[in-house]
């Protein structure tokens, strides 16, 4: 039997405090937490920080430090700040630091490191782009997924709070379960359900859950009011953000609950069993990586004069003429990527779009792309005259368009790219990564 | 000319990782859930997104009344010329389509 409390789906969310002292009382053997995802896009990974602020990270783990010493358990994250580099565990290495002499508390705090310097032998997953050893060595941080195994290596060092980079989402909470025995199918599939938090269940937004692992399978509890886990919350949880709604690759194995059964035990409670872990005749973490594709500077003008609206797409693919030929003109023969975008019109699905709507405004967002931020401001600026002031045609007074801001371009810094969609054998599953016991 | 959206319940887009995206109908009943397996062909979604039909997983998950489609992304999460980091948006391509 092992006990997990679950906060929320990611550390920065928020959790709801009532919910997480019936945790605290329900004496859970581990509160673990997500930390990351890279739903949000390259550029955390590229740079090594985190998505949230500062503040709002310290305030959530000040509270759940405090949780896990009102429970006498450890507290584990998993992708520390965001992407899980170095960096980000420093970051929240620091942060706990902080938060222990500030409140008087004393803990052992272990760090488990996942960022690689190389990268061996790589085989690319479906959907993989193609990659060049130049490419993967221009990634500013590459890091490898830690599973169940590196983190009960981190658990076994008897710390209190474990720091871990990089890891699956789900290896946090089925570490202790797969160590103490529990169904290997019940611990991935229990950590698949649990990892989102409150999200298998009627209000999401609770955050709180409890997964009870045991021999035959798992039970999720919602802790806070008004929330209820259903066989079809907890099932169709599966869906989400999945590409295989009944398969997930993890180090070392699959899970396929293609079998499993989903009771409900009451209104709030779900039991689940039947779902089976299938070991790999090999130990490989999937790599995750990011390198600067270009810089950006980005300029906005909207228009409401309805004869512009309504010719908004000719006036923008004139100017794309006009302007390509004033950067040739002005800049020489320099590489750029320069792109229109109308805002209430194909800006969400682009070439995908097939609705045609005339609205009473439209905003046009040009976004460029260059080797160098000089570069891309200097594009933009020679976009700045068209957006202002372009004539649909040459017999009409020269019309102005509203400019949101001065100046009108503003600097968008590294553009970065995720470049791996690969995975890397190990020999052993801590060859990849660093564990370390701080003092 | 019935719509997916007139018959379902919702039909959400989502990032599957970086590189693929995910399309869940929810269907809310089996009487809509057999409409749209029946009337929603793996082929016109693939064109809809550009797509090749044979790169489309396709599950239709009786158990939940939800049809199930995953793909490569249009464009890989934060590429240059991707117009949405959290991929929520493609979903009304797949709401507004026409039953066959």
């Amino acid at each position: 039997m092992t006990r997990i409390l679950i906060p929320s789906g990611a550390l920065g969310l928020g959790y709801d405090q009532t919910a997480l002292d019936r945790g605290i009382a329900a004496k859970p053997d581990l509160i673990a937490i997500d930390g990351g995802s890279t739903d949000s896009g390259p550029s955390y990974l590229g740079r090594g920080v985190s998505k949230y602020t500062r503040a709002s990270t310290k305030t959530e783990w000040a509270g759940l430090i405090r949780a896990a010493q009102s429970a006498g358990c450890p507290l584990v994250i998993g992708t520390a700040g965001t992407c899980g580099t170095d960096s980000t565990v420093d970051w929240l290495v620091d942060i706990t630091r902080e938060i222990l002499a500030e409140e008087g508390m004393t803990a052992t705090i272990a760090t488990l490191k996942s960022e690689q310097t190389t990268v061996g032998d790589i085989t690319p997953l479906p959907g993989a782009p193609d990659v060049t050893a130049d490419e993967i060595a221009a990634c500013t941080h590459i890091v490898a997924l830690a599973g169940a195994e590196q983190i009960q290596a981190a658990l076994n060092t008897g710390a209190d709070i474990i720091i871990a980079g990089r890891t699956t989402d789900t290896a946090i909470i089925a570490a202790l379960p797969l160590q103490n025995g529990d169904d290997a199918g019940a611990a991935w599939h229990g950590a698949k359900i649990g990892e989102c938090g409150a999200l298998c269940a009627t209000n999401p937004q609770s955050g709180v859950i409890l997964v009870d692992f045991d021999a035959e399978g798992f039970t999720v509890t919602p802790l806070a009011d008004g929330a209820h886990a259903t066989p079809h919350t907890v099932s169709a949880h599966m869906l989400y953000e999945n590409s295989d709604p009944f398969i997930l690759h993890e180090p070392g194995g699959h899970l396929d609950v293609t079998a499993a059964s989903y009771t409900a035990l009451d209104e709030t409670r779900v039991r689940v069993e039947g779902a089976k872990w299938v070991p790999a005749s090999s130990y490989a973490v999937k790599l995750e990586g990011a390198r600067v594709m270009g810089y950006q500077t980005i300029i906005m003008a909207t228009i409401r004069d309805a004869h512009y609206v309504a010719n908004v797409q000719k006036w923008c693919d004139d100017i794309a003429v006009k302007h390509s030929l004033k950067v040739a003109d002005r800049l020489g023969d320099v590489a750029h990527t320069t792109e229109l975008r109308i805002i209430g019109g194909s800006a969400t699905l682009g070439d995908l779009e097939n609705r045609q709507t005339t609205p009473h405004e439209v905003g046009v967002m040009g976004i460029v792309t260059a080797e160098d931020q000089d570069t891309a401001r200097a594009i933009a600026m020679l976009l700045n005259p068209y957006l202002l002031h372009h004539p649909l045609t040459k017999t009409e007074e020269v019309p102005t368009f509203a400019f949101p801001f001065s100046p009108a371009e503003t600097d968008r810094g590294p553009a970065y790219g995720f470049v791996l969609h690969h995975v890397m054998e190990l020999d052993d599953p801590m060859q990849a990564f660093r564990l370390e016991v701080l003092s | 000319m019935t719509r997916v959206a007139d018959v379902v319940v919702k039909v959400r887009s989502k990032n599957a990782g970086p590189f693929w995206l995910t399309i869940d109908v929810f269907c809310g009943d089996a009487t809509a859930f057999e409409r749209i397996v029946q009337g929603l062909s793996t082929d016109r979604v693939a064109a809809a997104f550009g797509a090749a039909p044979d790169v489309v997983k396709r599950f239709d998950i009786a158990d939940l009344h939800v049809v199930k489609f995953s793909m490569p992304r249009p464009k890989i999460q934060g590429d240059i010329l991707d117009r949405d980091m959290h991929g929520a948006g493609w979903a009304p391509l797949v709401a507004e389509m026409t039953l066959n």
